[in-house]
């Protein structure tokens, strides 16, 4: 559910967010380096990490991996739900384990979530039972090719 | 690439973030039973391989501000998507852009695009930009803002996919 926490960062957060969305370096001391360049000492860099994270701002810190090459599978998909049943349709569908996000969207397509699966075949298996559960189309979007950027603060 | 058991013990504990200490690879290498060094190897390797696209931090937008969420989706012509993509990868506001198969006839779209705004008048001048500035000005596009976010978590088996987000 929606947290309706109005966070602020402040410059140097902002400096932190920046620097690490690119990368994290693989070095002994990685959070003294992030601080060396961007002159911060390691405590602070680490405490306010800590903060965000604590804040909700960063919802992770760490490694995206590659669903696919792991060995598992990831997919966008979308339902066209009738209004007088979406409360209960969103109920069913955010109840699999297997569901990461889920959004309304203003679209006659008006239900969007991400699938991640331990195997590949385990989309196809799961849409089914999503489809089964729900009585509806489940509209199977994988990615074909993935341009990455990431959210670039204004300095 | 074959993983060892240590190997996926790290791929695991790496899954959960990485620790908030001075020396985080020494931590998470004594979870799993690995110095120091191999793990840096073994994180490096990940990342050369693939596995590992991207290793920093993710932003929930919403949190910040941005409550404005829109997909916008667009019917390129497929010769041109490669082209679009990355044209599209360097505007500051896209946060992240996929190309996905049309789901003719009621879905024509091939490329999505995300776009995180405080406003939504200033996303959708920021979508009219990218037309714009593509040469996409016939192109058949939507923007679908988000109205409600039920969930968002890192996946299970400790995948954490940003898709759609």
């Amino acid at each position: 559910m929606t947290r309706e926490t109005k966070a602020t960062l402040d410059e140097a957060d902002r400096a932190i967010v920046n620097a690490l969305q690119g990368g994290f370096p693989l070095v002994d001391e990685p959070f003294a380096e992030v601080g060396s360049r961007l002159g911060l000492p390691t405590d602070e860099v680490i405490e306010r990490i800590r903060r965000m994270l604590d804040d909700g701002i960063l919802s992770r810190f760490g490694p995206m991996y590659h669903a696919e090459r792991l060995g598992g599978g990831l997919t966008l998909a979308a339902l066209r739900v009738p209004a007088e049943r979406y409360e209960e349709v969103a109920a069913i569908v955010n109840a699999f384990p297997e569901v990461a996000h889920n959004y309304a969207r203003e679209h006659d397509l008006n239900m969007w979530f991400v699938l991640a699966t331990e195997t590949p075949e385990g989309i196809a298996d799961t849409v089914g039972r999503i489809e089964a559960a729900t009585g509806l189309t489940v509209y199977n979007m994988p990615k074909r090719e993935e341009f990455f950027v990431g959210l670039r603060f204004e300095a | 690439m074959e993983l060892t058991a240590k190997e996926k013990a790290l791929v695991t504990a790496l899954g959960g973030g990485l620790p908030l200490v001075s020396d985080p690879y020494a931590e998470l290498g004594r979870r799993v039973g690995l110095s120091e060094g191999e793990t840096i190897a073994v994180i490096a390797r990940l990342r050369e391989a693939g596995l590992i696209k991207r290793f920093g931090v993710v932003v929930r937008h919403h949190e910040l501000g941005y409550r404005s969420n829109a997909m916008v989706v667009w019917d390129i012509p497929d010769a041109r998507v490669e082209e679009i993509g990355r044209r599209f990868s360097a505007f500051d506001f896209v946060t992240l852009c996929y190309q996905r198969p049309r789901r003719p006839p009621e879905w024509p779209y091939n490329l999505f695009c995300m776009v995180h705004g405080r406003e939504r008048d200033v996303v959708l001048g920021q979508v009219e930009e990218l037309a714009e500035t593509c040469g996409l000005a016939g192109v058949k596009r939507e923007v679908l803002f988000s109205t409600r976010r039920f969930k968002q978590r890192g996946a299970v088996y400790c995948l954490a996919p940003e898709t759609a987000a």
